[in-house]
């Protein structure tokens, strides 16, 4: 087992050496590399938990025990689970549509779902007041009927949708098409239903996928600022977010409040982490097998 | 199960991939549909599957007409190129999918399953890998594993569409005998898509040559190797000489097959040029009559069952490939750069629209 260890490390070192950088190059490199990462990213982290804990546990914890705080965790809950199942049934059926079948207007589709990443979430948000806001183009119907959309949970919920569309479909769509449609089309001669097909074959080959897509999504729809404060109205323990609740908090000079309730979001985004490198892990080994004959593509027509 | 393909027409955009096929299968025969890629052979195949419709035309299986029928309807077995096993099943569950994917009523028992899987495997010879991964086999384990995964649901007819083409000649070969054997057997009506001759000559009982979405010949291996019909179906099928003109006028015996000419042709822009395999010429060192070709030899490929020549005829630039046996190759005694003279044993005159200067 040793001698197997370490005929790997020399043939590491020795590919290594065949990209001709010497020894130090190579680790001033890594040392640069982990410098700016820790500047950039890790000291600012770290400086979450420590304002926060700076005044001891308690202090950490009163921020846990005010309504509002609770509302704005219940909320995100809220709206990331009307938001990520709604993303998983549209972000699977586009994957499938673009992966498996031809059509006009694939292209155009692709774009679209491409559109959330590329505006700012503000416009996001802004787009719903000026669709169901009171001067917006459906706003005086729906406030004759009473319905409340903007600064109101389906105005949140609506803006964390469209800021989290294309986490799900753009995880999909490359590894289906590098899949292809020849499994599929072997269950359909096999006298498989189209929903059959769908849970035993296409559903397994996706689910790594699939499921790394969903916490993206996840961690996403939680996080997400911009397009929520906009629809939000931030009204107390009503329409706000835990993202909007941090910067409440922050705004009132109650830095230690602010960064605890922040160190609960940080929490979230690094169990996400942790859980996504071993989706990673699991799924690596089933991608890395992948002989070019599984993604070869239904050859054209011969 | 006998099939019918009544007229079918499928175009992709503005590409016609079959133009007008009709063919029949009878039941129980094996079928080679054979032709260069792109012919229009494996659309044939996956229309006949029920995984493409015709445009136009009708596809009958029994006498029944199933054009605007679902696969699941079809019974058919369809072996994919690329084996297309469900990669997260082992063999076993491979091979089960079909059975168990039935409506509960028709639905054999776990027990009734496992027995059939078993049977299954040890026709193909895998029993030992009944519960390994896909990716932990070979690419010949691969195949049978999908040929007894199409079988399990006892298809009407067996659509194989280039079941070995991924796989190495010697792999390929002993599959070939082996789905031939299992074909006797089982007497399924089953449908071989292939671009290769050897393996269509060898494993059908007909073969049907495709070319450009529509049929060129049909005929027993013999038939079509023998008597080719076109000079396309006699290029695709062996190594072949081409020579504008006739070589000779004498009583060498030969077959003379006049081309249809499309319509509208002069019939007196029409040229003749002679086919002849390169095991058909023979070589003589002296001029014995006057309708030999004068050629130098100038490669010998000895190495094979068979001496491979290649001459340069002495008139034109033109390349000849002749194919002896090593004993005549001995009693000859050549080597580069010797002078011979060609004469065909056996040739076929195809007439050609154009003028002979192509």
């Amino acid at each position: 087992m040793s001698t197997e260890i370490a005929a790997k490390v020399r043939n590491e070192e020795w590919k290594a050496s065949l990209t001709g950088e010497s020894t130090w190059v190579r680790w001033t490199l890594i040392a640069l590399a982990l410098g700016y990462l820790t500047l950039f990213l890790f000291i600012p982290l770290a400086a979450v938990f420590a304002e926060a804990l700076k005044n001891g546990l308690e202090s950490y914890f009163a921020p846990f025990q005010d309504p509002d705080t609770l509302a704005a965790i219940r909320l995100t809950f809220i709206a990331a689970s009307l938001a990520v199942p709604l993303n998983l049934v549209f972000g699977v059926a586009a994957a499938w549509a673009i992966a498996k079948f031809e059509f006009v207007g694939k292209q155009l589709l692709i774009t679209i779902i491409d559109i959330p990443l590329a505006v700012s979430p503000v416009i996001s948000g802004l787009i719903y007041v000026l669709l169901f806001g009171a001067q917006g183009w459906v706003g005086p119907w729906l406030i004759e009927h009473d319905i409340r959309i903007i600064f109101a949970l389906p105005g949140i919920v609506l803006a964390t949708i469209f800021v989290t569309v294309p986490f799900i479909a753009r995880e999909l769509i490359p590894l289906m098409q590098s899949q292809g449609r020849e499994e599929e089309e072997a269950a359909f001669t096999l006298g498989a239903s189209g929903w059959q097909t769908f849970i035993r074959v296409t559903l397994p080959n996706i689910k790594w996928s699939l499921l790394y897509g969903v916490i993206l999504c996840n961690a996403r729809a939680m996080g997400e600022f911009g397009a929520v404060s906009v629809v939000s109205g931030h009204i107390r323990g009503l329409t706000n977010t835990l993202p909007l609740h941090v910067e409440i908090l922050y705004n009132e000079y109650n830095a230690v409040g602010a960064f605890a309730v922040a160190s609960l979001l940080t929490l979230l985004a690094i169990v996400t982490l942790i859980v996504k490198t071993v989706i990673e892990r699991k799924s690596a080994p089933s991608r890395s097998t992948h002989d070019p004959a599984w993604n070869a593509q239904p050859g054209s027509p011969s | 199960m006998s099939i019918q393909v009544d007229h079918v027409t499928k175009r992709f955009g503005t590409f016609t991939v079959l133009n007008d096929v009709s063919l029949h299968v009878q039941t129980g025969e094996l079928i080679a549909l054979l032709g260069p890629s792109g012919c229009g052979k494996t659309t044939l195949l996956r229309i006949l599957a029920g995984l493409e419709r015709p445009d136009e035309g009708k596809i009958l299986l029994h006498g029944n007409e199933v054009t605007d029928r679902q696969i699941t309807d079809r019974r058919v077995g369809f072996v994919f190129q690329h084996y297309a096993l469900f990669r997260h099943m082992t063999v076993t569950e491979n091979v089960s999918f079909g059975l168990r994917v039935l409506p509960h009523a028709q639905r054999p028992s776990p027990d009734r399953i496992q027995k059939k899987v078993d049977d299954l495997l040890a026709l193909v010879q895998l029993q030992a890998m009944a519960d390994r991964y896909p990716n932990q086999l070979s690419g010949g384990q691969r195949q049978r594993v999908a040929l007894a995964r199409a079988l399990a649901v006892e298809p009407k007819m067996l659509l194989l569409d280039e079941p070995f083409g991924a796989l190495d000649t010697k792999v390929r070969k002993e599959l070939r005998r082996w789905l031939r054997r299992l074909h006797d057997e089982l007497h399924i009506t089953s449908i071989l898509v292939t671009h290769d001759q050897e393996e269509a000559l060898e494993a059908a009982d007909r073969v049907v040559v495709m070319h450009q979405g529509h049929i060129e010949q049909t005929g027993t291996p013999e038939e079509v190797y023998e008597h080719p019909a076109t000079p396309f179906v006699y290029r695709f099928l062996g190594d072949v000489n081409v020579f504008h003109g006739r070589i000779s006028q004498d009583e060498t015996p030969r077959e003379e097959t006049a081309r249809e000419l499309p319509p509208g042709t002069d019939s007196s822009g029409e040229h003749e040029v002679t086919f002849v395999r390169p095991h058909d010429l023979e070589l003589s060192p002296t001029r014995t009559t006057t309708a030999q070709l004068e050629a130098t030899v100038r490669f010998v490929i000895a190495a094979g069952s068979r001496v491979r020549l290649e001459l340069v005829s002495k008139d034109s630039p033109q390349t000849i490939e002749v194919e002896l046996t090593k004993e005549r190759y001995r009693e000859l005694q050549l080597r580069q750069g010797d002078v011979v003279f060609v004469h065909p044993k056996q040739q076929q005159i195809f007439r050609m629209p154009g003028p002979s200067s192509v």
